[in-house]
């Protein structure tokens, strides 16, 4: 996983709440295998017309914000379904960092797992973030993981957000989950041989 | 440091901690891994990447159930993409030696339906599958939960989940469920009273006589849809009808086992004096049968309501989401809900396709026909639902009546296999979202319980049940 530890980049207002996986990939793009190529689709039916012309009504389809890395939206963001082709079509299209009042549970942490940073912040916060990308040509923000800092060009905007230790730590190494778990292979192995098997085994043959 | 009096839940948590240290996720021990075609092929593929095997191949199994045709006969995937997608599957549980139920096992089910159904699912258990209605496990008095494919991958590879520590709260339903109304209606009415993300961050306990005195299948609808509040979790303790329904399934333990199960089981329980971090209580005696008119499942009326007016509404965001919703659904504002015409019925889905759902529909229709301007279908969530409805005729009174009876599978309650709505075409689905295109670009979904799934059928626009 790559690993984040400052990032500056255009910010897109998608100024909407309770933005489920359903319109950030629609499920007819879940039939593929691969884990990679999903940006095309994301937020499909919002960016294209029923024919498949791009809606240029829509927020991402507009010049001003074209390249942006950085998406500002409403509360629960990432609700519905567990599907991780959510984040992977959010950075395959360019998102790194995604700022929200709130996030859903499952969404929020499989950004950690594909090195999206989903920073909290208060709703009035990120209205005011809204407002000045929606105002300001190339609005651009800066983020600093260490400090848990973000900042705009002009110093207008400074707030700090909160980010548990373990994921700050991760996402700043681009550290593997899988491999630090099995770094607890001894204690895997003790609470495996104390477990019971009964009514546990799954298979008929 | 371990508390004295304990939640359900933290007994089934501190139970499974394989490794915990502060400041950091814990590693739990996950003693059921059920995987789908969608969500696993990434999983897989790392596992290869990495040279890993599957460390516990007797405690996982998968299932063909979201991108494989209904229709009754099915024999090939026509979509060569979704094809592609159910032999990766079997190709997968091949190498890496996984129990696969393809479409043609008698155990192929909606992996949430066949767990229960096989006994699979077990008290005190910790389940997790890719897929978020894994909260439907938890009627069993489980831990259950939907996972992200990267952790797929790692449960495959490591048998254990690292989680933080969800927070607990206790949905406590006070009263009985009045006459003609049924546990659709009653999670429909709790997300109504909590809204949609009301339970983000927490493993939510039912307790309440109207949850005791619901039927296993009753406590999986609204376990189910615990995740459309935006819980982690959903959870009932066990007690006899969970021992009953368990006992002489499939795996279930056998003879002597299943006795010092039962004990356990029944032993299962938050105790007297344990604290929720929340608690809410909801009096269920004012509830009626329930229909969402929006686009997420916090848009609820009751079938004697009207849609709401954006214009009643105080705050900003609310009128904006309602307005859009509106305008999504083709509905105008203070419609009565039983004047909203229907064009298509749905009765299926992991929230409600077991046996319990499809004789409730049954009796609704029997004797009748379907209106005219309606084309209705029903899915069973199993093979297995599918061949105990056939033995009971369930099926016949379905086709006589007009329905379309199918094969089992997640079919349109997410549309990933050719079963879609058209664009603007109206349906009243026993499914759990009603998402913009969740059933097909365009489409029109109201979440109902199977009762007024089937009388709608019949109608041809909603129409209140209790007046059948």
């Amino acid at each position: 996983m790559k690993a984040i530890n400052k990032h500056t980049g255009k910010t897109v207002p998608l100024d909407r709440v309770n933005i489920d996986t359903d319109q950030i990939i629609p499920k007819q793009f879940l039939k593929r295998i691969e884990r990679t190529g999903y940006g095309k689709y994301l937020f499909y039916d919002w960016r294209f017309n029923q024919d498949g012309s791009l809606n240029i009504e829509f927020i991402l389809n507009k010049d001003k914000y074209k390249n942006a890395s950085i998406l500002l939206t409403g509360e629960n963001f990432g609700s519905g379904s567990s599907r991780e082709h959510a984040p992977w079509a959010l950075n395959d299209y360019g998102f790194q960092i995604i700022i929200a009042p709130s996030f859903a549970d499952i969404f929020y942490n499989n950004c950690f797992q594909n090195g999206i940073l989903p920073i909290k912040l208060s709703k009035e916060k990120v209205k005011k973030l809204i407002g000045k990308s929606e105002k300001i040509n190339d609005f651009t923000l800066n983020i600093d993981l260490e400090s848990q800092r973000i900042w705009d060009t002009e110093e207008e905007i400074s707030e700090y957000f909160e980010i548990e230790k373990f994921r700050k730590h991760c996402l700043q190494n681009g550290l593997d989950d899988i491999g630090l778990t099995l770094e607890k292979e001894k204690e895997i192995k003790i609470f495996e041989s104390n477990r019971s098997n009964i009514g546990g085994i799954v298979k008929n043959n | 440091m371990s508390k004295i009096h304990k939640t359900l839940f933290e007994k089934i948590w501190e139970a499974h901690v394989v490794y915990e240290q502060k400041d950091q996720p814990s590693i739990l021990y996950v003693d059921l891994h059920m995987i789908h075609e969608v969500t696993s092929p990434q999983a897989f593929e790392g596992l290869r990447l990495a040279k890993r095997k599957v460390r516990r191949p007797d405690l996982t199994i998968a299932v063909a159930d979201h991108s494989i045709p209904t229709w009754i006969g099915r024999d090939s995937i026509s979509d060569p993409i979704a094809k592609q997608q159910v032999e990766t599957l079997s190709e997968n549980c091949e190498e890496f030696g996984v129990q696969l139920y393809d479409m043609y096992h008698k155990n192929q089910g909606i992996v949430h339906v066949i767990g229960p159904d096989l006994g699979l699912t077990q008290p005190g258990k910790i389940i997790v599958c890719g897929d978020s209605h894994t909260s439907t496990n938890g009627a069993f008095g489980s831990f259950a939960m939907g996972i992200g494919t990267s952790e797929v991958e790692h449960v495959l590879a490591t048998q254990t989940l690292r989680q933080f520590k969800p927070k607990t709260m206790n949905i406590h339903i006070k009263g009985s469920l009045p006459n003609g109304v049924t546990a659709k209606d009653l999670i429909l009415g709790i997300i109504k009273n909590i809204g949609i993300s009301g339970a983000v961050g927490h493993a939510i306990e039912y307790t309440g006589e109207a949850i005791t005195n619901l039927s296993m299948e009753g406590r999986m609808t609204v376990c189910n849809m615990s995740i459309e509040a935006g819980g982690r979790a959903g959870m009932i303790a066990p007690d006899m009808k969970t021992i009953k329904y368990l006992e002489g399934k499939a795996f279930s333990p056998k003879g002597k086992d299943f006795e010092k199960a039962k004990n356990s089981w029944l032993n299962l329980k938050t105790d007297e004096d344990a604290v929720y971090d929340k608690k809410i209580i909801i009096n269920s005696e004012n509830f009626e049968p329930f229909v969402t008119w929006g686009t997420n499942p916090g848009m609820v009326a009751p079938i004697t309501g009207k849609i709401p007016n954006p214009e009643n509404s105080t705050d900003a965001d609310e009128k904006i989401s309602i307005e859009k919703a509106l305008e999504y659904m083709g509905l105008k504002p203070d419609t009565k809900i039983e004047d909203i015409k229907i064009d298509r019925v749905f009765i299926g889905s992991c929230t409600n396709s077991r046996i319990e759902d499809l004789e409730s529909a049954a009796k609704i229709v029997e004797n009748k026909k379907v209106n005219s301007n309606v084309n209705a279908m029903v899915v069973p969530g199993s093979t297995l639902v599918k061949s105990i409805a056939e033995k009971k005729g369930l099926d016949k009174i379905f086709k006589d009546a007009g329905f379309e009876w199918r094969e089992a599978g997640c079919s349109m309650c997410l549309g990933m296999n050719p079963d879609i709505l058209q664009p603007q075409e109206r349906c009243a689905s026993t499914s759990n979202r009603n998402f913009e295109g969740r059933q097909g670009k365009g489409g029109r979904t109201h979440l109902v319980s199977p009762e007024m799934a089937a009388a709608a059928a019949i109608a041809g626009h909603f129409i209140d049940t209790r007046e059948i």
